[in-house]
């Protein structure tokens, strides 16, 4: 048991992580034209405004929320008065707007791709698992909050954010913070890994284009000449 | 660095900003681009082409990247023509560019294939046996034979290797050709014009053995048997470009855009020029909306619509106010409308006969030389009888009076023939011309007027050797066959809106198209024509040609563009497009393909006779003689059934026959040898007195079977092959869909020339081998399949009709996975063939047959009536009254070594083509020089060597006057002699010019003018059929020697079809005895059934093509209007039947505003190989879109030894037409797929 957990929490997150940017790397160097989000939009339109931006915004800020809740040095947040236990009713709360929304988006998506004929026969079975496992994974974050109720204050979070803090440092036994955390949260981190593990074989590859510097570029983009 | 970390450097790539915030300077890397940029780059690129029956023979550059073909685009680089033309780019479609798919597809074949079955008994028979004995010992057990043949297009092919097929080939030809003759091996190659050499490879293999080279262009009904009637051409046509020349065009039944692409921008740039444009097609096709006029007559009644226009063109331009001066210049000079025809009784009623000849006269006008064949005019500035220049008699055993110069042959003097003698008669006669428009049809629109069109003819009176005849000019009869009044009374037209045939208010009940319209087209067409000499076109497609009565359709548009003086004159004439029959460098070409360096003659068959007697369609045939004979005639002296008119044309020589005898022509050698004869005395004797006979009349016996049979370049059983069920079950003797009883059984008229056997024989073929790139249909029925070269893979050359230039397929890549060039293949076989021959062949005589031959002398066999040896009324004369006979030796433990040499005929009797002939020696020795010679001891040292593809064409290349210079000139010097006047000028100016291979890999190259063809290639006109004929006063090659708007054979005015009349289509009866019977619950609808070509696919390829199923949609579709769906209860894209008593295909309904009601539309080479679920009629897979057809052959085109109708290969001969067909066609209650095992019917195995 202990060397599962060691495995899964101490050295599976270097592998996925690894495989994540040298295959990023790889896959834009050798691969240019397969580097693409894969949209099927054009296919079928209906519902995809609302279907893929309440996915896109809810999927969006959980990232982005994950990313300052699991990182955020627990001084800085003290600092600007913020408790453990408030931070994670903060998190809970906005986990579970958030979360809504794009469980709604994304079970229209996922209906959408098992049904639509015509986006099933133009995607590829990754898109199908990558969507799938997306919503697995959202469903688990949802089924924590209730989890999360059960103890308010915010210890659990504290042993989350310390494993994440220590991995993302390359501290020695960051696995050990999460041996005895509930059996859910093993399993979302789990997922949350594997989908770094198969970002780039994935349409995933398109979060890091997303170009969002469009929107506040310059009207005019020259280079000297050589 | 990477790109990707490029990308990442966010912080300082931004160097300075500009215009406040709206611009800025960055550093960024755009290497990352370079990623797009290698997309399109590649490491070289090779001209080639696409080998396929398009007629578009358009030069495409190859991209070839990492030892792969990745893409193809069109080349731009043709030669400029003149500075008055539109360039010739670009030229390429959407088929050609989706090509380079193939190379690397699920598809393609990668490895030699055998028929599961037949390699598991051949490798047992191996065991104990040498190759020749194991084939015996397979075929010669009905058991073993029975077990692969029934299984064929089920699957079970298994990886084989070349050695071991080459073997299997081998042996059984060997055993083939030692037992049942060498003409029991049969070859079916389509258009050499697509790539030559790969033609070649096969046909000469097959020629060196004494096999048969089958025809194709008749039998694919794309050639037009009018052509050879009126101008003794097989199809000659103006180049495209020359539609630029033109004022006023006809697009009647061409569906340019779509199937004339690379072409069409001429068209669009005529129209710019002022051009004005009609078309005449029945749907609402891509042509119809460019025009100016668009007229839709029902479908196959255009041959009334183009009498109509005849009528209003004869009538106002060559007799009324409008009268041409110009036109009738030129029919005086360059028709046979001055020529006189006998008028005899034929009962009691007057009917024109055969043209008046010299050996009319007691004193045959003092022609020694074939009086028999020399036709006559009056003159009028004498108003005595002239005998002009230029008919068949003085083509051949005289020299100097074969043209067309108006001039009196006996003394040289000037003479103006008189077209007609109204002004001069003697009297004026009632002569009976034969109606068609009144026979009854159940879709078809008919008028009630008699059978039989009286109309007075002014005439003159002869005394001739047999009494006084009466005779008249073609100009008379033909007005009168026009019905138009001449102020001699009788039954005919006052006025365009008279309900006589064949005016315009005639035709609007039979066409449906407006009288004003059909006036006001003929009108403007003709008075173009007038104003500018000629400039007014008809471009036609296959699709008038597809019908029965197909020549009426084409004679009357052709009389429309002669009575115009449009043929020969540039941006003028018939533009018959269909088929790339036009092979430039044919007389090279020849001597390589039929081995004429080796031996002479070849073995040629035409297709339409073969397969309809070998597929045992005639079992089947349901159309009586007596229903398209002419009323003039007494049915009583016209018996038989058609396949009796084909057996008595091939024995009076006429047709060619494959098999030839039913003995073995190695054998009638043998024995003629033993009884101490002459074999041609011998065979002579013993034809007569009944103990050799004509494999013909008996096919189902099994020593008259075609054995082995090649399939190379072609989709013979899933594109041409008319009659495609009857194929499967007599040929091949596997699963079919024929629903039809033969004639045994449902009691109908039986032949009376053939041996009626109660059963038919079935599985006829002992080995049907397939050489191809893909796994096409023709494929899934083979016992062995060939994977050969791409057309990016071997080096070949194409020409076309539709531009003037010669250009290579080439060798980009190397053949991939195991496959091999055509040429490659039939050369190991040959190798085999040679080895395994030794101790069952040596060398060896046989008897080849051949029948006489247009452009020979035997075109002058039979002059003025027909007659059967076989029935006592002559005497069997070969190359008379019978074929031609003649012996030739085979070598066949070296044919390979022939193969791969040039033989030494090529020095010893020359060279030549359609009737001239010359020296080849200087040829031979460059090409001696240019391929160096066979240092080998044996029989070909010394001579040059034919190794390799490329080496092959240099032979094509150096001995046609059209790419040597040289020989251009030699060539028009031996027509000269002929004509007497000289016409080198046309070449001398290119005589230092020889075209090499690596020549037109540089660049497409313009071609040498030759006398092979009836254009010229030149720097100030566009290439234009008949030019010559018109500006170097070459006669045509007619009886007399002009156009012929007459045909005065025997069967033509049997049938009826003396001049042009209109004919409804035949009644194929294929539709009552199965109507309600195999009904499946829902509303059924009977429609015509037509196959015009597609926009996805021409011919046998694309039918496959992943990225032309996108575009169309994705499998076999049937279009039909939206009033027959409605009728029928179909919407769009329903899974829909179509079936008749020949068979039934599954498809799905295209429902379109575009169809007319009536008809459907199924795109010609639908294959079923993709998407094509099982049929409820037949329980089988549904079929290919000649499933539902049958071929039924006219007797007009057997017509042999008569100057132009006279056979010659892809020439003359009958045509296999289709469109008369109705299909019955309902909604599918139930798609299956038929995914589950073989209910194997024969055995008890079930396929591997």
């Amino acid at each position: 048991m202990t060397y599962l957990n060691e495995f899964f929490f101490g050295i599976y997150p270097y592998i996925a992580g690894g495989v994540f940017l040298i295959g990023s790397v790889v896959r834009f160097d050798y691969q240019p034209y397969s580097w693409r989000s894969g949209s099927s939009q054009m296919l079928r339109k209906k519902n995809m405004v609302l279907a893929s931006n309440l996915f896109h915004v809810g999927v969006l800020l959980l990232f982005f929320g994950h990313f300052f809740g699991l990182l955020t040095p627990k001084e800085v947040y003290h600092a600007f008065g913020l408790s453990a236990s408030t931070k994670q009713a903060l998190a809970m709360a906005a986990g579970g707007v958030f979360g809504v929304l794009c469980f709604i988006g994304m079970t229209m998506l996922v209906v959408r791709r098992l049904t639509d004929a015509r986006v099933r026969a133009a995607g590829s079975g990754m898109d199908t698992f990558i969507l799938l496992l997306l919503y697995v994974q959202l469903i688990l974050g949802l089924l924590s909050i209730p989890v999360s109720a059960g103890h308010m204050d915010g210890s659990v979070m504290m042993q989350l954010a310390t494993w994440a803090q220590m991995t993302v440092t390359f501290q020695a036994g960051a696995a050990a913070h999460v041996a005895d955390v509930h059996w859910l949260y093993k399993m979302h981190i789990f997922l949350g890994l594997t989908m770094f593990l198969l970002f780039p074989f994935s349409r995933l590859v398109h979060i890091w284009s997303a170009p969002i510097w469009y929107l506040a570029r310059s009207y005019q983009i020259v280079r000297r000449r050589a | 660095m990477s790109h990707f970390v490029d990308r990442l450097t966010f912080f300082k790539k931004n160097l300075e900003n500009f215009s406040g915030d709206h611009g800025v300077v960055t550093n960024e890397s755009r290497a990352w681009e370079d990623g797009y940029r290698k997309r399109w780059q590649h490491d070289k690129i090779v001209r080639s082409t696409h080998g396929t029956n398009c007629t578009g023979s358009c030069s495409w550059k190859v991209y070839v990247k990492g030892g792969i073909v990745t893409w193809e685009t069109q080349q731009t680089d043709y030669p400029r023509t003149r500075p008055d033309l539109p360039n010739h780019e670009p030229r390429g479609c959407q088929r050609g560019a989706s090509y380079s798919w193939y190379l690397y597809s699920g598809n393609r074949l990668k490895y030699p294939m055998v028929r599961g079955r037949l390699l598991r008994l051949w490798r047992e028979a191996r065991k104990s046996a040498g190759p020749v004995e194991a084939w015996k010992a397979i075929v010669e057990n009905p058991e073993k034979a029975r077990s692969y043949k029934s299984v064929r297009g089920l699957g079970g092919f298994v990886r084989s290797s070349w050695d071991e097929v080459n073997e299997i080939v081998a042996a059984a030809n060997i055993y083939t050709a030692k037992t049942y003759g060498p003409d029991r091996v049969i070859g079916f190659s389509p258009i050499p014009a697509m790539s030559m050499v790969s033609y070649a490879a096969g046909s000469r293999y097959l020629s060196l053995m004494g096999g048969v080279c089958m025809s194709f262009y008749d039998w694919y009904c794309d050639l037009p048997p009018a052509s050879p009637m009126i101008w003794g051409e097989q199809t000659d046509v103006p180049e495209s470009a020359d539609w630029y020349n033109s004022n006023f065009i006809i697009m009647w039944g061409s569906n340019v855009p779509q199937t004339r692409t690379p072409d069409a921008h001429f068209m669009t740039e005529v129209r710019y020029k002022g051009a004005k444009t009609v078309v005449v097609c029945p749907d609402y096709s891509e042509a119809s909306k460019f025009a100016d006029i668009w007229l839709h007559p029902q479908q196959g009644t255009d041959a009334a619509l183009a009498m109509a226009m005849g009528h209003v063109i004869f009538k106002e331009f060559h007799l009324g106010e409008r009268k041409s001066q110009y036109f009738e210049d030129y029919c005086r000079q360059y028709s046979d409308m001055p020529m006189l025809v006998r008028l005899v009784k034929e009962g009691d009623r007057l009917v024109p006969e055969r043209f008046l000849r010299a050996a009319d006269f007691a004193d045959g006008l003092g022609q020694a030389n074939n009086p028999d064949w020399k036709t006559l005019a009056y003159d009028e500035v004498t108003g005595e009888l002239t005998l002009p220049n230029g008919s068949v008699g003085f083509r051949w055993g005289e020299k100097g009076k074969w043209n067309i110069e108006e001039r009196d042959a006996r003394d040289g003097r000037e003479i103006k023939m008189r077209l007609s003698l109204l002004d001069s008669k003697d009297d004026v006669a009632e002569v009976a011309f034969p109606y068609f428009g009144h026979i009854p049809h159940e879709h078809f629109k008919n008028t009630g007027h008699d059978e039989i069109l009286r109309r007075n003819v002014p005439v003159k009176k002869l005394a001739l050797k047999d009494g006084e005849v009466l005779v008249a000019t073609v100009f008379d009869l033909m007005a009168a066959n026009y019905g138009i009044d001449r102020g001699l009374g009788g039954d005919v037209a006052k006025s365009f809106e008279d309900d006589v045939p064949y005016t315009p208010a005639w035709q609007e009940r039979i066409t449906g198209v407006k009288a004003a319209d059909v006036i006001t087209v003929a009108r403007q067409f003709a008075e173009n024509a007038d104003r500018t000499r000629g400039r007014s076109m008809v471009i036609i497609g296959a699709a008038m040609n597809h019908w029965y009565h197909m020549d009426m359709n084409y004679r009357g548009i052709i009389n429309m563009l002669v009575m115009c003086g449009c043929v020969g004159q540039s941006g003028g004439g018939w533009a018959h497009y269909v088929g790339q029959e036009k092979l430039r460098p044919q007389t090279g070409w020849t001597a390589l393909a039929f081995a004429l360096d080796w031996n002479r003659p070849p073995r040629h068959m035409n297709s339409t006779s073969f397969f309809y007697a070998h597929t045992s369609q005639w079992r089947h045939e349901k159309l009586s003689v007596k229903e398209i004979l002419s009323p003039t005639v007494d049915p009583a002296k016209w018996s038989g059934s058609l396949i009796d008119y084909n057996v008595r044309s091939e024995r009076m020589g006429w047709l060619p026959s494959a098999p030839q005898l039913q003995t073995n022509p190695l054998q009638v050698v043998r024995d003629a040898a033993a009884a101490g004869k002459d074999p041609v005395a011998y065979a002579v004797e013993n034809l007569k007195n009944g103990n050799l006979r004509m494999s013909c009349e008996d096919p189902d016996n099994p020593l008259n079977f075609p054995r082995n049979m090649f399939v190379w370049r072609s989709n013979l059983l899933g594109s041409s092959g008319k009659g495609h069920e009857y194929f499967l079950k007599y040929l091949l003797g596997t699963q079919h869909g024929v629903q039809g009883k033969d004639l045994g059984e449902t009691g109908g008229e039986k032949p009376e020339e053939v041996v009626w056997h109660d059963k038919g024989a079935e599985g006829k073929l002992d080995l049907l081998v397939t050489l191809d790139f893909r796994m096409s249909t023709t494929c899934l029925y083979s016992d062995i399949v060939l994977p050969t070269a791409t057309w990016y893979e071997k080096n070949d050359l194409n020409t076309s009709d539709m531009h003037p230039f010669i250009h290579p397929l080439s060798q980009a890549v190397d053949p991939a996975w195991e496959a091999r060039s055509d040429w490659e293949i039939y050369k190991g076989i040959a190798r085999s063939f040679s080895a395994l021959a030794v101790g069952h062949l040596g060398v060896e005589k046989e008897l080849v047959l051949t029948p006489t031959l247009h452009d020979t002398p035997t075109e002058l066999a039979q002059p003025l009536d027909v007659r059967d040896w076989k029935k006592g009324e002559c005497e069997p004369v070969p190359g008379k009254t019978m074929p031609s006979m003649a012996v030739v030796e085979r070598d066949y433990p070296n044919l390979y070594k022939r193969f791969t040499s040039l033989g030494p005929l090529m020095t010893k009797v020359g060279n030549g083509g359609k009737g001239i002939a010359w020296n080849t020696d200087e040829e031979v020795k460059n090409l001696g020089d240019l391929n160096r010679v066979v240092t080998e001891d044996g029989p070909t040292k010394g001579l040059p060597r034919i190794e390799t593809d490329i080496e092959a064409a240099e032979v094509v290349l150096m001995l046609a006057p059209e790419t040597n210079g040289h020989v251009a000139v030699k060539a028009w010097k031996a027509l000269s002699e002929a004509t007497g006047r000289d016409h080198t000028h046309l070449a001398l100016h290119r005589e230092d010019e020889k075209i090499r291979y690596r020549d037109v890999q540089a660049q497409p190259r313009k071609i040498i003018s030759s006398p092979t063809w009836s254009g010229l290639e030149s720097e100030k006109v566009s290439y234009n059929a008949g030019y010559t004929n018109v500006h170097e006063l070459i006669p045509w090659r007619t009886l007399t020697g002009r156009q012929q708007f007459y045909q005065d054979h025997k069967w033509m005015r049997g049938f009826g079809e003396g001049f042009c009349v209109y004919r409804p289509p035949i009644n194929t009866k294929t539709i009552s005895p199965i109507i309600g019977k195999k009904g499946n619950g829902n509303p059924e609808v009977v429609l015509n059934f037509i196959t015009p070509h597609q926009k996805w696919g021409i011919h046998s390829t694309y039918s496959d093509n992943l990225l032309m199923l996108t575009l169309s949609r994705g499998g076999p579709i049937i279009w039909m209007s939206e009033k027959d769906a409605a009728k029928a209860g179909i919407e769009d894209n329903d899974w829909i039947e179509c079936y008749n008593l020949n068979g039934a295909i599954a498809a799905r309904a295209v429902v379109s505003q575009r169809v007319n009601e009536g008809m459907c539309l199924m795109y010609h080479a639908q294959e079923k190989l993709v998407n094509t679920p099982g049929s409820e009629v037949t329980g089988f897979r549904g079929g290919i879109h000649n499933s539902v057809t049958r071929a039924c052959p006219k007797p007009t085109h057997m017509i042999g030894g008569y100057a132009q109708q006279s056979y010659g290969f892809n020439y003359y001969g009958t045509v296999g037409s289709n469109r008369d067909e109705f299909v019955i066609i309902r909604k599918m209650k139930k798609v299956d797929w038929l995914e589950g095992r073989l209910k194997e019917t024969f055995g008890t195995e079930a396929a591997e």
